[in-house]
C-alpha cells in the first residue's frame, strides 16, 4: 500500500522524471494502477492514528440525536490544519496519540478504539488529568495534549464547513443557526425589534 | 534610492491616519500614506469565524500575518517568550487600510469630561503616572462632532445623564434595543439606573452613501458586506484619494524615521510590497500606527540628537501601555432572547463610570455582541463539563438564552507597562519587533471587581439563572489589546510627555503623533472615536501651521 507520504513524495519525483524507478512501478500497468488509486484521505495522520483519533473527538462531541464529531468530520479539519496552519502541533499529536495509545494497552489492556463508550471516557479523563502512567508520557504533558485535541475539536464542530468539518451544517442545525447566515434582513421596524 | 519629495507621509492608515490624510490632502498638501497591509476585501473572510478577530485561530484575518511578524512578551517571573500575531499574547489590533475599524464592534464612545481630569479629581496614585491630559474635554468636543458627522454616529443621549455637553445632536438615530436589552432596560430603570443606547459608528440609516446596517450575526470581529460599519477606508479615504494627491502604498512595512542633525525629520525609510527598501522624503511626517507599532517605529529612528529614539531623550515613548481589562457577568434567561439580528450590543450603562466611593475611575457597562458558536463554547459557569454528551446539551439549551453585561475598565496609567525594542528579535525585514513588559495597575483590579459585581447584581435581578461574573483575573497581566493606548502620551512638559497637546513630538518641530497613543488616559469605554477626534484635532493644528510650502 502507498502511504500518504510515500505517495507525495513519489509525485516529487514523477516531476523530477525519476518516477518509475523511485516509486518501483515499472510497467504500464502499475502506472495505470497508480494513477486509479484513490485519493488517501488523510494528508498528516496515518489511517492508525485517525483510527484513534476518530474515537477520541467523538467523545469529545458525541452523535445523539443530533450528529457528532464524526459525523461532521471532524478529523479531516484537524488533519488539513495539521498539514498547513496547525504545523507547529505536529509533534503534539504525534506523540500525544502514540503516548494515549500506549496508555490504552496498559491500563485497559484494550486499544482505545476497542473499548466500551464508557470506558472510553473514563480513559480520557485520565489523561485530562494527568493521571496516566508518567513513564508513558515522559514530559509531555497529558493535559495539554488533550486540551489541544478538544479545542481542535470544537473548532472543526463550529467552524466554516470550508475548512472540512461541520458537514451540512451540522453544528448550527443542532443550535438552531439559519445558515448560510442570512444577509439582506432586517428586523427592526418603527423603533422596535419585531 | 530617494523616491520624489511629498509634504506629508503619513505611517498607518487606521482610525487615526486615514483621518489625517483626508484632512491633508483636502486642504491641498500631497500626501503619501503607507500601510503595512492590503485593502481589507469582505470577499475573503466572509463570515469564517475561525478567520475572525475575535477567534483568529486560522490566522489573522485582517493582518498581520504569522509568517513575518513576531514580538516578545516577557512575563511577571521575567522569562520571555516569541509570539506569533494570531496568539493572544500579541496583542494585536490589525494589519489592514482601515485598522482594527473594519472588523470592529463600531461602538462610538466619546470620553466623558471627567476622563481628561482623573489626576485632578483622584488625586496622585500610588506607582501610577496618572496625569490630566493636556487638552479638555471642550478642546475635543467639536472634533468628536466632526468625526460623528464625517464618519457616521448612530446614538441618542436623552437618557444618558453622564456624558458631556455636546452642541449638535447625533447624525442618525440610535439603533433600538434587542430582546436581551429591553429585559436589561426595565431592570436597570428599576434598579435606579441610566440605560440607554450604545452610539455606534454603524448606519442605522443610509447615510453619507452608504446602507444602512443589515444585522448580520457575524458583525464584530469581520469586515461588513455592505460598509454600514464606518472606518477611514470607506469614509474620509475615498475623498483623500479623490484629491489626485493623496496616494495610498499597500504593502509597505515602515522600518524607521529619519531625522536629520538638526532634529528634522527628513524622511520615512520603508519596505514596500516586494520587499524593496525605499525612502519617502517629506515636509513633515505624521506616525498613526497603534500604540505599540507607533511607539516602536520611534524607538527604531535612532539619531544624534535623539541616540534613544525619536522624541525619547526623556525615555517616555512606549511607556504607560494601557488597553481595557474587560469584566463583567452573564447568566441565562429561562425564555430565548436570542435574535438572528447582529451584532446584538445595544444598551449601555455608564452609571459606574465615576463617583464610585474608594474607587479610582470605572467603567460602562453594555450588554454583549452576538457570540458565534466556537466562541461560545468558552462561556461557562465555573464546573460546567466541558466536553461530552454536557457540553451538546449546553449548547442546545443555553445558546439563545444567553444574557451578558459586560465592560471596559478605565485603566490606571503605569510607567512599567511598556512597549520597548526587543534586543535580538526582528521580524522578516530585520525590523527589531516590540518587546512589551509590566503588568496592570493594581486599582484596575479593584474596579473590576467592584463592575463585575453590579453586572452580576442586575442580571441576578432580572431573574438569571445559574450567572456568574468575569472578574479581573487574581494574577496581573499585561494590557494592550485591541484598545492599546498611551504610549506616546501628550502634555505640556517634555519630561513628562512624549508629544505636545497637538501632537508634535516634543523637539522635532515636523513629526505628529495621530493615534491612540497620544491618550493619556484610557476612558472607562472603547477608544476608536477618542483616536477619530483626536486625528481630526492634530490634524487641525497641522494645517494651521501650515504656510505653503513648509511647517511654521
Amino acid at each position: 500500500m502507498i502511504t500518504p507520504v510515500s505517495r507525495r513524495a513519489a509525485m516529487k519525483w514523477a516531476a523530477a522524471g525519476t518516477f518509475g524507478l523511485a516509486a518501483g512501478i515499472g510497467t504500464t500497468a502499475g502506472l495505470a494502477r497508480w494513477i486509479r488509486t484513490e485519493p488517501a484521505p488523510y494528508r498528516f495522520f496515518s489511517e492508525a492514528e485517525a483510527r484513534l483519533l476518530i474515537p477520541i473527538c467523538e467523545q469529545i462531541i458525541p452523535r445523539d440525536d443530533t450528529p457528532g464529531a464524526t459525523d461532521a468530520g471532524v478529523i479531516f479539519y484537524i488533519d488539513r490544519q495539521l498539514s498547513s496552519v496547525f504545523q507547529r502541533h505536529q509533534p503534539t499529536y504525534r506523540l500525544g496519540l502514540d503516548a494515549f495509545r500506549k496508555t490504552c494497552l496498559q491500563v485497559y489492556k484494550s486499544p482505545f478504539e476497542q473499548l466500551e463508550f464508557a470506558r472510553q471516557t473514563e480513559a480520557l479523563r485520565l489523561i485530562e488529568s494527568n493521571k496516566a502512567p508518567k513513564e508513558l508520557w515522559g514530559d509531555r504533558s497529558q493535559s495539554a495534549f488533550f486540551n489541544l485535541v478538544l479545542d481542535h475539536t470544537k473548532q472543526g464542530f463550529y467552524g466554516s464547513p470550508r475548512h472540512g468539518g461541520n458537514r451540512d451544517y451540522a453544528s448550527y442545525r443542532m443550535m438552531g443557526l439559519a445558515y448560510p447566515n442570512l444577509i439582506g434582513q432586517n428586523r427592526y421596524a418603527a423603533g422596535r425589534p419585531i | 534610492m530617494s523616491l520624489p519629495k511629498v509634504n506629508v507621509v503619513i505611517v498607518g492608515a487606521g482610525a487615526g491616519g486615514g483621518i489625517v490624510a483626508k484632512e491633508l490632502a483636502t486642504a491641498g498638501l500631497s500626501v503619501v500614506l503607507l500601510e503595512r497591509g492590503e485593502w481589507p476585501r469582505y470577499d475573503d473572510h466572509n463570515d469564517d469565524e475561525l478567520n475572525s478577530q475575535r477567534t483568529p485561530v486560522l490566522g489573522n484575518p485582517f493582518g498581520p500575518d504569522d509568517k513575518r511578524h513576531r514580538r516578545v512578551v516577557v512575563y511577571n517571573n521575567g522569562s520571555t517568550r516569541v509570539v506569533l500575531p494570531s496568539e493572544g499574547g500579541y496583542n494585536n489590533n490589525a494589519g489592514c487600510v482601515g485598522g482594527g475599524a473594519v472588523s470592529y464592534g463600531a461602538m462610538a464612545w466619546r470620553f466623558m469630561p471627567q476622563d481628561f481630569r482623573l489626576r485632578s479629581i483622584y488625586g496622585e496614585v500610588k506607582d501610577s503616572t496618572l496625569a490630566d491630559w493636556p487638552i479638555s474635554y471642550d478642546d475635543l468636543e467639536p472634533y468628536y462632532e466632526k468625526a460623528e458627522y464625517e464618519l457616521g454616529v448612530a446614538g441618542d443621549y436623552t437618557n444618558n445623564p453622564f456624558c458631556g455637553p455636546r452642541k449638535k445632536p447625533f447624525p442618525m438615530p440610535a439603533f433600538p434595543y434587542n430582546k436581551e436589552a429591553l429585559l436589561i432596560e426595565k431592570t436597570a430603570t428599576r434598579m435606579g439606573l441610566h440605560p440607554f443606547p450604545i452610539p455606534m459608528l454603524r448606519n442605522s440609516v443610509p447615510y453619507n452613501g452608504r446602507p444602512a446596517c443589515i444585522h448580520m450575526r457575524s458583525c464584530v470581529g469581520f469586515a461588513c458586506p455592505i460598509n454600514a460599519k464606518a472606518g477611514s477606508h470607506n469614509t474620509v479615504l475615498p475623498i483623500a484619494m479623490a484629491t489626485g494627491h493623496c496616494e495610498v502604498r499597500t504593502g509597505c512595512v515602515a522600518s524607521e524615521i529619519v531625522v536629520d542633525d538638526r532634529g528634522r525629520a527628513r524622511s520615512v525609510r520603508y519596505f514596500d510590497a516586494k520587499n524593496r527598501g525605499q525612502e519617502q522624503p517629506a515636509d513633515l511626517v505624521v506616525v498613526s500606527a497603534s500604540a505599540t507599532e507607533t511607539a516602536r517605529l520611534l524607538l527604531n529612528s535612532k539619531s544624534k540628537l535623539f541616540p534613544n529614539g525619536a522624541g525619547n531623550n526623556n525615555d517616555w515613548v512606549g511607556r504607560n501601555l494601557q488597553g481595557h481589562l474587560y469584566v463583567g457577568a452573564a447568566g441565562f434567561l429561562e425564555d430565548e432572547v436570542y435574535e438572528e439580528a447582529g451584532p446584538g450590543a445595544t444598551l449601555a450603562i455608564c452609571d459606574f463610570n465615576h463617583g464610585i466611593p474608594g474607587l479610582i475611575g470605572g467603567g460602562a457597562l453594555c450588554n454583549e455582541f452576538i457570540p458565534l458558536p466556537y466562541l461560545f463554547t468558552n462561556m461557562r459557569p465555573p464546573g460546567e463539563p466541558r466536553w461530552g454528551k454536557a457540553h451538546k446539551d449546553f449548547q442546545r439549551r443555553y445558546y439563545k438564552r444567553l444574557v451578558r453585561l459586560h465592560g471596559p475598565v478605565q485603566e490606571i496609567p503605569n510607567f512599567a507597562a511598556r512597549v520597548s525594542v526587543d534586543p535580538t528579535v526582528k521580524d522578516a525585514w530585520g525590523i527589531p519587533v516590540c518587546r512589551l513588559s509590566g503588568t496592570r495597575h493594581p486599582a484596575d483590579f479593584q474596579q473590576g471587581d467592584f463592575l463585575s459585581k453590579q453586572a452580576e447584581a442586575i442580571l441576578k435581578e432580572m431573574g438569571a439563572t445559574r450567572v456568574w461574573r468575569s472578574g479581573p483575573s487574581p494574577t496581573p497581566s499585561l494590557s494592550g489589546g485591541q484598545h492599546q493606548a498611551g504610549t506616546c502620551r501628550m502634555g505640556d512638559d517634555p519630561k513628562t510627555s512624549v508629544t505636545d497637546r497637538h501632537g508634535r513630538i516634543h523637539q522635532i518641530d515636523n513629526l505628529f503623533v495621530a493615534d491612540g497613543s497620544l491618550n493619556v488616559s484610557n476612558g472607562g469605554f472603547n477608544p476608536a472615536l477618542t483616536i477619530m477626534a483626536l486625528a481630526y484635532w492634530v490634524s487641525h493644528h497641522i494645517k494651521a501651521g501650515w504656510k505653503g510650502s513648509q511647517l511654521r
